[in-house]
């Protein structure tokens, strides 16, 4: 199978690859996938006191696609605020490494990774009000 | 082995490394040395009865279905040469199933046997047989009782295969013949991936038919051979009608060169069988010794009664495609089908009661007559690297080293 270049570059230099402490107050997790379907991603980001993404980190079990989709995601929410980050879909990143249809599923994924992760936050700081 | 001389051996290496001798094996230069002058001088038709270059095609055919003969004990007029063991299965089973099938409707096969078996089961459910898929234990082998249960006074054939194209385990044909025999019960091996690599006699065995494919042992792809007994007679319905060449089983000119080439590769798997499996043996355990230091690594299959120049391993909490992906320098296959764009895993290692989430990270390796020692320490190189970044990167993986037992999770299914 071919895949893109940014694919290839993601996969092979994923940006952001690690963990944040899923117990900090500013810290939200979000988990998805399943091990069964052949991917799960886990998407972290650390908020600042102004309710800005100041950090991002991932871990993926799946294919290129799905490392590539996560990497990017890390890359884009740096910098956002939540409102922001939760505006990022999933054809917006299936276009940027332009994914082949059998692959839109691991966009689909990644923006439920980050909705999953700052509704996390969210209930961690719900005085949060961004 | 110092610096010096690994620096040597690497320009040897010729990348990505061939590791994938179950889809397909490259032509001996043997072979091609025996093949090419009958495709520009003796280029004969086989079937050509007025003139020179007929008959000396028509010779050279007959001595290759002599050595594909040979190879498995069988008398050169059971030989009936195909396009390959897709086409010899098609015809051994629906061949049998339609010529006997006004008296019996009732044939078994494996849940594990290879699509073109399968497929051609279920064709035949739609025109009435009734099929029985025997299971597989976790170790990839039938269990004869099994046969025993399922087998009727109905029932026409048994088609087993002998060795697995995803796992290489051995199926125990010997004893699966004798109970057909005594039964009556026409018996079909898929010999695909088992001719030339395994010693087979088709009389010891108790084997009514079995298919050959060329491309699997150093012979071009395009050409393989259906063993059809004559003592007792097997009859089959020929699905290719024409000019009734091949005793009418199987019209249709043939591949004076290819027949060419499968003969030869025949002989030099019967003459090299011993020594090619002994090598292909020991560069198996090296790479496996080479792997062992790997936590959470399973061999899927039984590791004994397996043709040694397969192995298919997972690598627990990395995803088989980004493996694959991984190991670019390695031409080597996913066992899990994700790759063809659907997200179910092998339907062999699920029949093995495989979990799913294991079966997502399985990668069949398959070594080979040209494969090198240098080429088996490069892979367990490069395989080393690549699991250790990519469990760094696994959540399953840093969840299970956190002690958290994955099949407690919630996972959303998507």
């Amino acid at each position: 199978m071919a895949y893109s270049k940014e694919v290839v570059d993601h996969y092979e230099n994923p940006r952001n690859v690690g963990a944040l402490d899923k117990e900090d107050e500013s810290v939200g997790t979000g988990l998805v996938g399943a091990p069964a379907c052949g991917d799960v991603m886990k998407l972290q980001i650390k908020v600042d006191a102004a309710g800005v993404i100041e950090d991002a980190k991932f871990k993926t079990f799946g294919c290129g696609s799905a490392i590539a989709s996560s990497s990017l995601v890390t890359e884009w929410v740096k910098g956002k605020t939540l409102d922001e980050a939760g505006t990022i879909k999933n054809t917006q990143i299936a276009e940027e490494l332009a994914l082949p249809p059998v692959k839109i599923h691991c966009s689909v994924l990644a923006e439920d990774a980050i909705k999953a992760a700052i509704a996390d936050f969210k209930t961690k700081k719900p005085s949060t009000d961004v | 082995m110092s610096e010096a001389t690994k620096s040597q051996h690497r320009p040897n290496i010729k990348l990505p490394i061939y590791l994938d001798y179950q889809a397909t094996t490259p032509v001996d230069p043997r072979v091609m040395d025996i093949m090419l002058p009958h495709f520009t001088e003796k280029f004969g038709n086989p079937h050509s009865r007025t003139h020179a270059y007929g008959w000396e095609a028509e010779g050279a055919v007959e001595k290759a279905r002599g050595q594909v003969a040979h190879l498995i004990g069988a008398d050169p007029r059971e030989i009936v040469f195909t396009s390959g063991a897709t086409e010899s299965n098609n015809l051994a089973i629906k061949g049998v199933a339609h010529f006997y099938g006004d008296q019996r409707k009732h044939i078994i096969t494996v849940q594990t046997e290879h699509k073109c078996v399968l497929d051609s089961c279920r064709h035949l459910e739609q025109e009435g047989f009734e099929i029985t898929y025997l299971p597989v234990q976790p170790n990839g082998l039938i269990r004869l009782e099994d046969l025993a249960a399922a087998a009727t006074d109905n029932t026409v054939l048994v088609s087993v295969m002998a060795v697995n194209n995803e796992i290489g385990v051995i199926q125990p044909i010997a004893e699966i013949g004798a109970f057909c025999r005594e039964r009556k019960i026409f018996f079909h091996t898929d010999a695909a991936q088992a001719a030339g690599k395994i010693p087979l006699d088709v009389n010891a065995m108790n084997i009514d038919l079995m298919s050959i494919s060329g491309h699997k042992l150093y012979a071009p792809m395009g050409i393989g051979a259906l063993y059809v007994r004559r003592k007792p007679r097997v009859r089959l319905q020929a699905i290719m009608n024409g000019g009734g060449q091949e005793r009418g089983m199987r019209s249709g000119t043939l591949p004076g060169p290819l027949c060419v080439g499968l003969g030869a590769a025949c002989e030099f798997a019967e003459q090299d069988m011993a020594s090619d499996n002994e090598r292909l043996r020991r560069l198996r355990d090296r790479f496996l010794k080479g792997l062992s230091d790997i936590p959470e690594l399973y061999i899927n299959g039984d590791l004994e009664q397996r043709f040694p120049g397969n192995l298919n391993i997972s690598f627990a909490y990395i995803e088989g495609e980004s493996m694959l992906m991984a190991l670019k320098d390695l031409a080597v296959s996913s066992g899990s089908a994700c790759t063809s764009a659907s997200l179910e895993p092998s339907y062999v290692l699920r029949a093995l009661g495989v979990d799913v989430e294991m079966a997502h990270t399985s990668i069949r390796i398959g070594i080979g007559r040209f494969t090198t020692e240098d080429e088996i320490d490069y892979a367990v190189k490069t395989i080393h690297e690549h699991v250790d970044r990519l469990r760094e990167m696994s959540p399953l993986w840093e969840m299970v080293q956190d002690g958290i037992d994955l099949k407690s999770i919630e996972w959303t299914d998507h």
